[in-house]
């Protein structure tokens, strides 16, 4: 245990003394967080609409009026008809279209329902939301002040379609996303590069030919990171709920279990690695390249994965992130427990598992 | 007086696929020697020296270490053994004192142990000035003294060492072969690979390996006697003559 420890210390060591890595280590969620915040502000200004209004009658200028009045919307011009609005999203810098269909009025007067459709560019998730819900909102009390003072229940129903990225993929899915990629980078590049540099230094042969079981080598190497990469985490479900203002609504505990697991199977990848490269900069390179990229590609936070090709579908599920993603969004969005995820805990625990046998077998064919 | 073997091998030998890279060696080191353990790039010499650590496993012979068999009981052997390899090998990022202390704690000293150990270790190399700095920063003649007290801070029965003086201006060497002796003094066994004739001459016995194969076994002196040489150098290439193996 005291040989242990000491090789935990010097870890330690290694970790605190190489600056850079460690302003690396810390300042890439940083960024990566903050990044995402102000690029994802969900407040809306002067936001650009068009207004195709085939009733031009009484309610829908009232309407429009009141979108006006607001603040938030801008209305750039009256459509003519359905078909300049697509043009009017991709020339100009519009963000939402507003249908009125003709006899809004009488059909709100008489029907005692009419509806309203909003075409929201999509290919901003965030702002698309947003925007449609304040839309929906504004239209919204128009319809309460209309019942107040007719004493009739009107309702004007909205239809909202998300054009280009009808799943609405955005806001509450960047953090989780960004946990699994740091978590993921970071465990799988530190580890990697830590064993080589041993090799390449050649104090790995001093510690094979010590006492020391070369099990512990690998587990106290494993310390340091788990407990850096913990910090991390914290570091970024604080800035997500206090600057993002992104609920956690499952259990913590919970959470950073799942994500100690995820740490645990990055651990092994980087051990498989270790075992492969002969310097650190290969090190370095295989662990960027071959997860940075898929990472970011098959995580689903970035891009759909519902919307690849099938080949692409199933080469995803290889990803232990995106299973990680899959356990993120359920404890911190939805508010799930243990039972929803349990198949997915249990394809990464797979998956570790089966790192950990194979880069196991392999270190151990090394010191023969 | 019988004289106590520490090392014993009877053909020894390591296969790599057809390449036969230690074919049969058999020699024995007694306590308390230094031991030489010379030949050209490419002769052997690390491949036995690692099967001798318990780095490698040897493919067919016998081999004992401070009585320990090389098969079965590596891990009491490794108890027993000092290692410092070519390559200069402590961490560059970690003060002399730290660096003392974490080879300390991985062969299990205590503190108590450690600390008497450590203040011993700095006196004698006369590091009091450089304890707090990085070895990263220290002159390469000082890392490899370092390295060295850092190797036998266990106190081993034996200590491997191999080609621990490369790249080091003959003063530092000579310092350097001081605390061999010193420790050779204490009754660790020494054993050396090297290739530097002059500090053959050091060695109380030297083995020359040939094309994986043990050429000679005998002091310096009765070497260059066989040999009719007047120095190490002719003894070597007259031995190296018919070598056919390139170095690496």
């Amino acid at each position: 245990m005291k040989q242990f420890l000491s090789f935990v210390r010097k870890e330690f060591y290694h970790v605190f003394r190489d600056r850079k890595t460690l302003l690396m280590l810390f300042g890439l969620p940083i960024v990566q967080i903050l990044l995402f915040g102000f690029a994802l502000t969900n407040e809306v200004k002067n936001a650009k609409i068009v207004v195709c209004d085939y009733a031009k009658d009484q309610a829908s200028q009232q309407i429009i009026n009141s979108l006006e009045a607001g603040g938030q919307f801008e209305v750039q011009e009256n459509l003519l008809s359905h078909r300049e609005i697509e043009k009017a999203f991709r020339k100009e810098n519009v963000k939402l279209a507003i249908v009125f269909p003709a006899n809004f009025n009488r059909d709100l007067l008489h029907l005692n329902e009419a509806q309203i459709q909003i075409i929201a560019d999509a290919s901003d998730p965030n702002s698309a939301n947003a925007l449609t819900n304040y839309a929906t909102a504004i239209i919204m009390d128009y319809q309460q002040e209309l019942m107040h003072s007719r004493k009739i229940p009107y309702t004007i129903v909205t239809e909202t379609r998300m054009l280009y990225n009808p799943e609405l993929k955005g806001a509450t899915n960047f953090v989780p996303g960004v946990m699994a990629l740091v978590l993921m980078l970071i465990c799988v590049m530190m580890t990697a590069v830590s064993i080589v540099r041993e090799k390449e230094t050649g104090t790995m042969e001093i510690l094979l030919v010590s006492p020391f079981n070369p099990l512990l080598v690998i587990l106290s190497k494993a310390v340091p990171y788990l407990f850096l990469s913990l910090i991390n985490l914290t570091v970024i479900l604080l800035l997500s709920v206090t600057l993002l203002e992104l609920p956690i609504n499952g259990s913590l505990f919970l959470l950073f279990a799942e994500s100690t697991l995820l740490i645990i199977t990055a651990l092994s990848l980087g051990l498989l690695i270790s075992n492969v490269a002969k310097s650190q900069q290969t090190a370095m390179l295989i662990s960027l390249m071959g997860l940075m990229l898929p990472t970011m590609l098959f995580t689903g936070f970035m891009f759909p994965i519902e919307n690849m090709p099938y080949p692409l579908q199933l080469l995803s599920n290889i990803v232990p992130s995106k299973w990680y993603y899959i356990i993120v969004k359920s404890i911190m969005i939805k508010g799930l427990g243990f039972s929803a995820i349990w198949k997915e805990t249990l394809i990464l625990a797979g998956m570790t598992c089966f790192f950990l046998i194979v880069s196991i077998q392999k270190f151990k064919i090394r010191l023969i | 007086m019988e004289k106590e073997i520490v090392i014993k091998t009877d053909k020894l030998t390591k296969r790599f696929g057809d390449f036969i890279a230690t074919n049969e060696i058999t020699f024995e080191v007694y306590a308390g020697e230094i031991f030489g353990f010379l030949g050209a790039n490419g002769a052997g010499k690390t491949t036995a020296m690692k099967m001798l650590c318990g780095l490698s496993k040897p493919s067919s012979g016998s081999a004992t270490i401070a009585g320990f068999d090389v098969y079965k009981q590596t891990e009491s052997i490794k108890k027993n053994i000092g290692y410092m390899s070519q390559k200069f090998s402590l961490y560059e990022d970690l003060t002399v004192l730290e660096n003392i202390r974490f080879f300390g704690g991985i062969y299990g000293l205590s503190d108590k142990q450690l600390k008497k150990k450590s203040e011993e270790l700095i006196e004698v190399l006369g590091m009091e000035a450089e304890v707090k700095k990085l070895v990263g920063s220290l002159p390469l003649g000082w890392k490899q003294k370092l390295a060295f007290s850092v190797a036998i801070l266990h106190d081993p029965k034996i200590v491997f060492l191999d080609e621990p003086t490369g790249g080091v201006d003959p003063v530092i060497r000579r310092q350097f072969w001081d605390l061999i002796y010193s420790a050779s003094g204490k009754g660790i066994t020494i054993f050396v690979t090297t290739h530097y004739m002059d500090e053959a001459e050091y060695c109380n016995r030297i083995s020359m390996m040939v094309d994986g194969v043990m050429k000679a076994l005998d002091s310096p002196a009765n070497l260059k006697q066989q040999h009719l040489a007047s120095t190490m150098n002719e003894v070597f290439f007259e031995l190296a003559r018919g070598a056919k193996r390139k170095g690496d």
